[in-house]
């Protein structure tokens, strides 16, 4: 096995295996940082993709302030775990069935897009086969402020909204 | 590695992500959940970014990544409020608006 | 077989690991080089002796402290969260060690031509070297919020928020003043920042950063003071404040293990600064190969200056700290990069 197919299958291991416990935890704390571990292995795969601005950016952004702002959620509010708090113990869950069969569809969507994909023409070349990629920062930019500019100017908008809305929502009523 | 790795790997993570939304009960983890298909998402426009030889995939992501940023600070805004109201993050334990 | 074992001896892989391994044991002999030299800054800035029974002039006053570390008792809380609480020290020290790997210490040299060609003295000569290190600092912070965390009380809770608050309110000045940099020079690698900045103007006043750019390096060396969180910023750990902020509960090892990142934080930030502003490994009378003796005279003069600062001014209190980070610091660096823009359009730099 080639060092590169070892790479991508170490960090799309990790990836997903990351992602599999957060779901399967009951302790949030546990949760958010599966989720932390699972972006430094999607992190890997922008490295083997060719994007490693993109890679050091998911890792800033993502799991360096998003994930820190969860955690801190999770530790002022002292959030129990699943199942353990007061309306939790009052009202158990009797309906277990939906939960199993929800899983057994799950399973079935990933088996209708692998079987989709395999169907799709063209799944086999190489990602790295056809052009050379391009991993210039000068040229990131230069696209973002030139072809995507409104867009950029839009995303500065929604971001000062998210923050007026979160600091609006989160604050506590004087009645 | 070829495209199709990728986008099975992308698949794959987004119906965790998905699994995810539908079999927990708690709201931090349904927000964490939403965050693992956006970078399911994101996965999947790096690859083609990457296939097609443009940096657009790339750029995608950060729009991408942004929009989950601000989507994860409003939603936790929400659970702050919600959690003050019934001590619960149990989805289930705010259907008032329920007939 | 064959080719692995030539690939694992051949003289590149092996500089190679050389490289790695003394930076490794460098970073932690620095370490605990600062240990002694703020216990002897601290004492002569306050007018008493310091450490001076152990060795000749208390030389060996780390290693006794180092010893003492390691015979004490390790305690752990009943309530603590064990896992989070044994691998928060280690996240800590991890992330303070790898931060150093993309800093660069001296130019690239064949090692008195044993190398077939020039190798780069740093650990990982990476192109985005600079968000590299921010990253893995923004890691840092997870070291410091889980042992507030793990540690289950309320001091140590309290300490460990608001110490991560204050590292991630910080970070974004950090980010612009590194920015800002980043513009001037034209590149996100270190290596290549530095090489900027060779050469002198009128002969004599060499081709720094600092001199282009002043209003950055004070900027970027208050935000980093903050972020190793070191007086005056040093609020959430301080002793009459919070008994000792995020790392109360801890003792032995896993203390040894917090108060070795925070050094080694320390160090780092200073190297970045030197590579940033101060030109790295270039000086007078001193031929290019052995640049790296000037980075080490210039990190040790940025190094006491972090120990001057911490035993002459008086701390911040919290949300006077807060307030200066969001609301003084984060718009002048804002405008300074606008600044720095309109002038790098203008003159053409």
């Amino acid at each position: 096995m080639g060092s590169d197919q070892l790479l991508f299958f170490g960090f799309a291991g990790v990836s997903v295996l990351g992602s599999l416990f957060v779901i399967g935890q009951r302790n949030p704390i546990y949760s958010v940082l599966a989720l932390i571990v699972s972006f430094f292995g999607l992190s890997g795969l922008y490295v083997l993709l060719e994007a490693p601005f993109v890679a050091v950016v998911q890792i800033i952004i993502y799991a360096g302030a998003i994930m820190v702002l969860f955690l801190f959620v999770v530790m002022l509010l002292n959030v129990p775990r699943e199942g353990e708090s007061e309306w939790d113990k009052a009202h158990p869950n009797f309906r277990p069935w939906p939960m199993r069969i929800g899983a057994v569809l799950s399973v079935l969507m990933v088996t209708e897009l692998v079987w989709a994909l395999s169907r799709t023409p063209g799944m086999t070349i190489g990602v790295a086969d056809e052009r050379p990629g391009n991993s210039s920062v000068a040229e990131l930019g230069r696209v973002l402020f030139t072809d995507y500019m409104f867009a950029f100017e839009v995303t500065s908008i929604l971001i000062l909204i998210a923050m007026v809305g979160a600091v609006t929502l989160a604050k506590k009523r004087e009645h | 590695m070829s495209i199709g790795h990728y986008l099975v790997l992308s698949g794959l993570l987004f119906s965790v992500g998905a699994a995810g939304v539908f079999l927990r009960r708690n709201l931090i983890t349904l927000l964490l959940s939403v965050e693992i298909m956006l970078n399911a998402v994101n996965l999947a426009f790096v690859a083609f970014g990457r296939q097609l030889g443009t940096v657009d995939g790339q750029i995608i992501t950060f729009f991408v990544m942004t929009v989950a940023a601000a989507e994860a600070a409003v939603g936790l805004a929400l659970v702050i409020g919600l959690f003050r109201h019934r001590e619960s993050l149990n989805p289930e334990a705010f259907t008032s608006l329920k007939w | 077989m064959g080719s692995l074992l030539d690939y694992l001896t051949a003289p590149t892989t092996i500089f190679y690991l050389a490289v790695t391994m003394t930076v490794f044991l460098a970073l932690q002999i620095s370490a605990a080089v600062m240990v002694y030299a703020e216990r002897k800054v601290a004492a002569f800035m306050q007018q008493r002796y310091g450490p001076y029974l152990v060795g000749p002039k208390g030389l060996l006053q780390p290693i006794a402290d180092i010893v003492k570390l390691v015979f004490k008792e390790e305690l752990k809380p009943k309530a603590a969260d064990t896992l989070l609480f044994a691998a928060a020290p280690v996240i800590s020290a991890v992330a303070a060690f790898t931060a150093f790997a993309p800093v660069p210490f001296g130019a690239s040299t064949t090692f008195f031509g044993l190398l077939p060609e020039p190798m780069p003295l740093m650990v990982a000569d990476v192109n985005v070297g600079v968000l590299v290190i921010f990253a893995i600092t923004s890691m840092g912070v997870y070291g410091i919020v889980l042992a507030g965390w793990a540690s289950n009380s309320k001091y140590s809770l309290l300490g460990g928020l608001r110490s991560s608050a204050q590292m991630i309110s910080y970070e974004l000045a950090y980010g612009m003043a590194l920015a800002t940099i980043v513009m001037l020079a034209g590149s996100l690698s270190l290596r290549e920042i530095v090489d900027t900045q060779s050469g002198y103007w009128f002969g004599f006043i060499p081709k720094w950063y600092v001199f282009i750019n002043p209003i950055s390096f004070m900027i970027f060396a208050t935000a980093g003071v903050a972020e190793t969180n070191r007086a005056p910023f040093d609020f959430p750990e301080a002793e009459q404040e919070l008994v000792a902020g995020y790392h109360t509960e801890y003792s032995s090892m896993r203390f040894a293990l917090f108060f070795l990142a925070e050094y080694i934080n320390m160090v780092t930030v200073a190297a970045v600064s030197v590579n940033l502003f101060l030109g790295g490994w270039h000086g007078p009378f001193i031929p290019e190969a052995y640049g790296w003796i000037w980075f080490l005279i210039k990190l040790s003069v940025l190094c006491f200056g972090y120990l001057w600062l911490r035993w002459t001014l008086p701390r911040f209190r919290y949300d006077q700290l807060m307030a200066f980070g969001w609301k003084l610091l984060l718009p002048l660096a804002t405008i300074n990069l606008l600044v720095s823009a309109a002038g790098v359009l203008y003159f053409g730099l």
